[in-house]
């Protein structure tokens, strides 16, 4: 496991020094994505400057959803570069040189970059939390801090998880599809805005098929500090992101069984 | 003299349905983006409908079944949108290829225009008719009748909407012209790209339906080119603008059009005089 750890530190410093070498395309890229993402939010603004509030929810409510799910699918993203190319690598047989390596494919996949232009999405995340963090609705202490913090962990692995499906299903359809995009992107937004704001058989889907739910809405209530208006128990915010790491090895035995049942298409 | 002219066009022509052809192998693609722009809809229209479900009916600029139509047209037409630029081009660029688009006896900017007209129109071809019917037909089939793309307002309304959609296409090609042209200018272009991107998606309705932003900027909206693209076309499709007010929404976009069209062409002259191709 040490051994692990130490081969995918050096996996990453390969990827960083890589990207380091086109610094300004790099760092255009970064601003760009920043500038995309925080027009997103200001677009969300808009619509609470005309009409108030959304079944009850605030601004600066919205904005702790909004934040948490924003660094959780930055750093997602920013990790599993590997995975969500995974359909080209398959369509390339490069793959096949993976499986040669004595490690896991799993390991070597997470080190095949760490994307650092999410960074971009990263910088909004942290400024909209910063924003609903200090707006005063939140009463912080320390286990809601350690909460956050662990639901975004939690988060990244759920994402992670999606991620994972979506590289599997590459082994059955060669290319990976573009089908993934609606639980990841549409993941994203339906998370910006509190699950309960939607239909409930949206909610059962986003709750326990794919736990996004879980990480973000769930935690992001007892946060807040207010009762669920779903009418889910208090202490439930608190164990529900676990949900993320569990749904993440449910998540990999399918990427083992897709492993075995590759097949090289030789190219 | 209309045979010289049709013969003048003709490249042009050649080259819009080549791309074409190209473009539109991509099919199963098209099937996977549908599924997934299908999801996308839902969620915009279910947070729109908990928006309007917690606000009074005057602060609600346009009918929720306008919004919902609105939404799904976004969606049908994604693929319309000057977002990205063109990769061959790109590589033209880089590769120092583009002299031999020199060489072609046609205009370079008009090439490089029938080129994004191709490029913009065969996968939103692909994708707009299957996302119409579902979000006409499948919705009420799910039960879900008011989230529905609802026919246009009248059958002027539909006739408008469609000049509409045209004069936006030949707005939204003038725009994906000027980012490719400013691939000329390698460095800057990664910034322009961005820039426009995000522009486009913020200021012509595709993010959020213009009408819902703020009273005191609706003017600026109006009067900025983005809104041609998406927002002045869908709500002519609504009735939200009634079809009195197509000459002016016309007007706008082919203003804008031109505008942008001698700016392109200007440009491009500027980026060919600087453009140096190394030899060997």
């Amino acid at each position: 496991m040490p051994d692990a750890l130490r081969l995918y530190a050096h996996y990453v410093r390969v990827s960083i020094r890589s990207q380091l070498q086109y610094r300004a395309s790099l760092v255009m890229s970064a601003i760009g994505v920043f500038l995309v993402t925080a027009s997103e939010f200001v677009a969300v603004w808009a619509l609470f400057d005309r009409f108030g509030q959304v079944r009850g929810w605030t601004l600066p409510e919205i904005a702790l959803f909004y934040g948490m799910i924003s660094i959780t699918w930055a750093l997602c993203d920013a990790l599993g570069r590997g995975f969500e190319v995974f359909g080209t690598m398959i369509k390339e047989g490069n793959f096949d040189r993976l499986l040669l390596r004595p490690r896991s494919t799993v390991l070597q996949l997470l080190g095949q970059e760490l994307t650092l232009r999410r960074v971009g999405r990263l910088a909004q995340g942290i400024l909209v939390l910063g924003y609903a963090a200090s707006a005063g609705t939140i009463d912080w202490s320390l286990p809601r801090a350690v909460l956050l913090v662990a639901s975004i962990a939690c988060g990244v692995c759920a994402f992670l998880g999606v991620i994972v499906l979506q590289a599997t299903s590459a082994f059955w359809t060669v290319d990976s599809l573009e089908v993934w995009n609606a639980f990841t992107y549409g993941g994203v937004t339906m998370s910006q805005y509190p699950l309960a704001i939607y239909r409930s058989w949206f909610r059962a889907l986003f709750t326990y098929v794919i736990p996004l739910g879980c990480v973000n809405y769930l935690p992001g209530v007892a946060i807040l500090g207010r009762a669920d208006p779903l009418g889910t128990p208090a202490f439930v915010g608190w164990v529900a992101p676990l949900a993320g790491p569990v749904f993440l090895i449910l998540c990999l035995q399918v990427w083992r069984i897709g492993v075995r049942h590759y097949r090289s298409t030789g190219s | 003299m209309a045979e010289a002219r049709t013969g003048a066009l003709r490249p042009y022509m050649a080259i819009v349905s080549v791309r074409f052809r190209m473009l539109l192998q991509y099919r199963s693609a098209a099937i996977a983006g549908l599924f997934t722009q299908v999801v996308f809809g839902l969620v915009l229209i279910m947070i729109y409908e908990a928006f309007y479900r917690s606000a009074p009916a005057a602060a609600q600029p346009m009918t929720f079944p306008q919004l919902a139509s609105y939404v799904w047209l976004g969606q049908a037409l994604l693929a319309m949108l000057p977002w990205n630029l063109d990769a061959e081009v790109r590589t033209m660029v880089r590769t120092g290829a583009v002299a031999y688009e020199l060489c072609r006896p046609i205009d370079l900017y008009g090439l490089w225009y029938a080129r994004a007209v191709a490029q913009r129109t065969a996968p939103t071809i692909l994708r707009a008719a299957p996302m119409a019917v579902l979000a006409t037909v499948g919705m009420p089939l799910l039960g879900l009748g008011e989230w529905r793309l609802t026919p246009p307002a009248s059958l002027a309304a539909g006739a408008g909407f469609a000049v509409a959609l045209g004069c936006a296409l030949a707005l939204g090609c003038a725009i994906s012209t000027l980012i490719n042209i400013s691939l000329m200018w390698t460095v800057a272009a990664d910034g322009i790209v961005i820039v426009t991107v995000t522009l486009v998606s913020f200021l012509s309705g595709m993010l959020i339906p213009l009408p819902l932003f703020p009273e005191w900027a609706q003017a600026a909206l109006r009067w900025l080119p983005f809104a041609g693209l998406v927002d002045l076309p869908f709500r002519i499709y609504t009735g939200h603008i009634a079809i009195g007010g197509l000459v002016p929404v016309l007007a706008r976009q082919l203003g804008w059009t031109i505008a942008l069209v001698v700016l392109g062409r200007w440009l491009i002259g500027r980026g060919m005089r600087r453009i140096v191709v190394q030899g060997g």
